[in-house]
């Protein structure tokens, strides 16, 4: 039996794609790169990081310059202004659609999350609540003006009403703990607001804002509305608080002891601040469940704006 | 600049002088103004119907506000507080030292951990219900306090400042128990001690800005007024008294910047309110970075309000008018920059020179009086220097020829035309009576000229098309958009800036949230 199926192996050999030496077939390996502007771009300085990954190996990922975060916040401001003027239906679906789309790699994410050192259930976890979170952000651009918005009853002949608009172009450092999650929770918040994004991904577990990159470059969210950068924080944050063209700054996985510098960097040119709410760690769960679903995502980066006009003939 | 006012050496008694030969700050000195529509011959001219002050009596020397009782500065230091329309000084005020508003935030911290914050919500809504009916009561000695010390006319003190302040506090009386309905979803819980500074073009409001919506959330309060502008934030705490308050729920302490930034950065102060200017707002935010306090900043502008060919001329003139010399232009959201339509350019500066030269300057406690007097000799020196600066960068400068009071800090209403937009008169903030105007051709470029500027806290659209009204209003970058209307406040609708004019809102439940920690 043993030897008849020998033979018939040897005989078909040339129509599979096993080897006879029964040795695996060689992977093709993805390259971690930046994304800018719908592009996948190397850095410019040609630097890469090596991460170790759970299951061996390294994955050599970009290491985003000053110059990379400069040509990121000029593509942002380029896209700003035509998503905000989408229609709050079509922002909700494009999320929505991302969340589809997260869907169909939700593998990848999980392998991700793995590598990163994540036990499989976690992992799977993790992946099926960054989904749920992108539905949940999906239903929130029509609804803002209704829940944060209104008419103003003044005491006076006028109509009054005031309704959010967003800031425009946000930078945001991710959540280190929390890569996938983290991330989706605080980007949402960004993109369901109308507003454009600039991020700095996770430093220690880069992988996941990988694949979202590449789950948004063949989404509906155009080109330049999400930008990631993967880099050394450290290097990147104090040019990135310091450039007058951001408008906000989420700062909730910025590290502690940057803290300080992140805040009057952007104070210097009054850009709105979000950061970890008091007490909160950047922990890996920290946007479990409910505790994730918050509209201060959202809120930190409107303005509402109050339009007045008299009553009368 | 100085000023050729030279108050000093002006005659004791404030005169209203109707000769046309007063002299006006440096560079308008070298412009001959147009002849007055108000000369003495005119049948405009009216008598004099000034405001009695009888019913305030304002007293040598007051000290600080804390833990419900009036105390002496640690320092032992007074400043004076002057009527800016007769250089007359009013009082001595108390030089808060960082001694004293430590005392203040240990006074707030006590009121709000064993007091304030234990009260039933509905007793908070009652307070300030108290405090609202006490400021109406009491309107007319808290209008006449506001002229004397501010130098704004009695019409506007009387009729904005005032009751909008007690409107206020009406409003966010109301939220007091009724905050899970300003944060859906959220648990709304007040920060505790709260750091306000507030500025001297509307003392009285600001104040009531800050701290209806503060109170309302369960906060409790340690402002610090105006250098300039003390007295009825003093007076604030009178009202407060009888009201009986708790003691320590509002603390006042007034002093130099210097003791502002004592209080925004004590640990203990959980949130920070400012209103004034930029720079320093950019500063506290700065020192403050990092120490995890909310913080709204209400800061500069630089407005247009923009006139369209198709815009009802005399309604937009009258906008125009208020939307610049509506307190003298000492107001963060004044229309500025005048964006009118290149086809009416003519027509409409031609209306409006005329309406200019209808405006009475002078006494501000005349009832009459359009425009009052500046705050301080600072910034009578501050709005010169600017205006010096457009005539040097070539603008063209007009003023009507109205008479000015020989005492006290009064400058010219001024109009520029021919201003290109690098000019300082259309970036800075001039804070004064003095309106710059660019033209414009289509509807693209008044919004991109509007939106030309590091601020964005206000604008104005005049224009009979409705459907244009709202392309603009949503296209513009501003805070408030006033349309066919300007300059109106209401405690029901949120105020605040886009860019560099701030962030958080004041007013409305916009404004309570920035009072409120939800988690």
């Amino acid at each position: 039996m043993g030897k008849k199926s020998k033979r018939t192996e040897k005989l078909n050999l040339p129509l599979t794609i096993e080897s006879s030496e029964g040795s695996e077939r060689l992977e093709v390996r993805r390259t971690a790169k930046l994304y800018i502007g719908g592009a996948f771009p190397r850095s410019e300085s040609g630097r890469s990081r090596e991460v170790q990954l759970a299951k061996g190996g390294v994955a050599n990922i970009a290491g985003g310059s000053r110059k990379d975060l400069r040509e990121a916040v000029r593509v942002a401001r380029i896209a700003a202004e035509p998503w905000a003027a989408r229609t709050a239906m079509v922002r909700g679906q494009i999320l929505y659609r991302v969340a589809e789309l997260m869907e169909g790699r939700a593998a990848q994410f999980r392998d991700d999350l793995i590598n990163h050192g994540a036990s499989k259930s976690d992992a799977a976890a993790e992946v099926s609540a960054a989904i749920d979170r992108m539905v949940w952000y999906a239903g929130w651009p029509d609804k803002l003006s209704a829940v944060l918005g209104g008419t103003n009853p003044v005491a006076s002949s006028h109509f009054v009403f005031t309704l959010p608009e967003p800031t425009g172009v946000i930078a945001s450092i991710a959540p280190e703990a929390s890569p996938l999650l983290g991330l989706v929770s605080r980007l949402g918040g960004i993109l369901a607001g109308g507003n454009v994004a600039i991020v700095l991904a996770s430093e220690s577990a880069p992988l996941p804002a990988v694949t979202l990159a590449e789950t948004l470059a063949v989404s509906d969210v155009p080109a330049g509305v999400v930008n990631i950068i993967t880099a050394r924080r450290a290097e990147l944050l104090p040019h990135l608080v310091r450039h007058a063209d951001i408008d906000g700054y989420d700062l909730w996985g910025c590290p502690d002891e940057l803290l300080v510098e992140a805040e009057q960097g952007a104070a210097e040119h009054v850009a709105r601040v979000a950061r970890r709410p008091h007490g909160v760690k950047d922990r890996a769960d920290a946007f479990d469940g409910e505790r994730g679903e918050r509209i201060d995502g959202i809120t930190a980066f409107l303005e509402m704006k109050t339009v007045w006009h008299p009553i009368g003939s | 600049m100085p000023s050729d006012q030279s108050p000093k050496g002006a005659a004791p008694r404030r005169t209203t002088a109707r000769a046309a030969s007063v002299t006006t700050p440096a560079p308008a000195a070298t412009v001959a103004p147009a002849s007055s529509g108000l000369a003495g011959s005119s049948p405009w001219a009216y008598a004099p119907a000034p405001e009695s002050r009888e019913i305030v009596t304002i007293r040598q020397r007051y000290g600080l506000f804390i833990d419900g009782k009036e105390r002496a500065p640690s320092g032992g230091e007074v400043t004076i507080t002057y009527n800016p329309a007769t250089e007359e000084p009013l009082a001595e005020i108390a030089k808060g030292t960082p001694a004293d508003a430590d005392r203040a935030i240990e006074a707030a911290d006590r009121a709000y951990r064993k007091v304030w914050s234990k009260l039933h919500p509905r007793e908070r809504a009652k307070y300030l219900y108290r405090i609202s009916r006490i400021l109406q009561e009491r309107s007319r000695e808290f209008a006449v306090t506001e002229t004397m010390d501010s130098g704004k006319p009695i019409r506007e003190s009387r009729d904005v400042d005032v009751p909008l302040a007690a409107a206020h506090f009406w409003y966010y009386a109301g939220w007091a128990d009724k905050l899970e309905y300003a944060v859906p979803g959220r648990r709304p819980e007040a920060h505790g001690v709260v750091g306000q500074v507030i500025p001297w073009n509307f003392p009285l409001l600001m104040l009531a800005w800050k701290i209806a919506p503060a109170l309302a959330a369960g906060n409790t309060v340690v402002l610090k007024p105006a250098s300039t502008t003390p007295l009825t934030a003093l007076l604030f705490a009178d009202v407060c008294r009888q009201a009986e308050l708790p003691d320590g729920v509002v603390n006042i302490v007034t002093g130099p910047g210097s003791t502002g930034m004592s209080i925004v950065t004590d640990p203990r102060v959980a949130k920070v309110a400012f209103t004034g200017s930029t720079s320093v707002g950019v500063t506290i935010a700065k020192v403050i970075a990092g120490q995890g306090k909310g913080l709204t900043l209400e800061l500069g502008g630089k407005a247009a309000n923009i006139v369209f060919e198709d815009a009802a001329l005399d309604q937009a003139v009258e906008g125009v008018v208020n939307g610049i010399f509506f307190n003298q232009g000492e107001v963060c959201c004044a229309g500025s920059r005048l964006l009118v339509q290149e086809s009416i350019a003519e027509e409409f500066l031609a209306r409006l020179r005329d309406r200019m030269s209808m405006l009475r300057i002078g006494d501000p406690m005349d009832k009459n009086t359009d425009i009052g007097a500046i705050n301080s000799k600072a910034q009578m020196e501050s709005i010169g220097e600017l205006v010096a600066s457009g005539v040097a960068e070539g603008a063209q400068i007009w003023q009507p020829a109205c008479d000015l009071p020989t005492r006290g800090w009064f400058f010219r209403p001024t109009l520029f035309t021919n201003v290109a937009q690098s000019h300082r008169i259309a970036r800075e903030e001039i804070f004064g009576p003095v309106l710059a105007t660019i033209t414009f051709r289509t509807v693209a470029e008044a919004i991109e000229k509007a939106n030309n500027t590091a601020y964005g806290l206000s604008a104005g659209i005049w224009t009979e098309k409705g459907s244009r009204i709202l392309q603009v209003a949503s296209a513009l970058k501003a805070g408030v958009v006033w349309a066919n209307t300007f300059n109106r406040f209401d405690p029901t609708a949120p105020f605040g800036g886009y860019k560099e004019s701030g962030y958080g809102r004041e007013g409305g439940m916009q404004g309570l949230h920035a009072y409120l920690r939800s988690s």
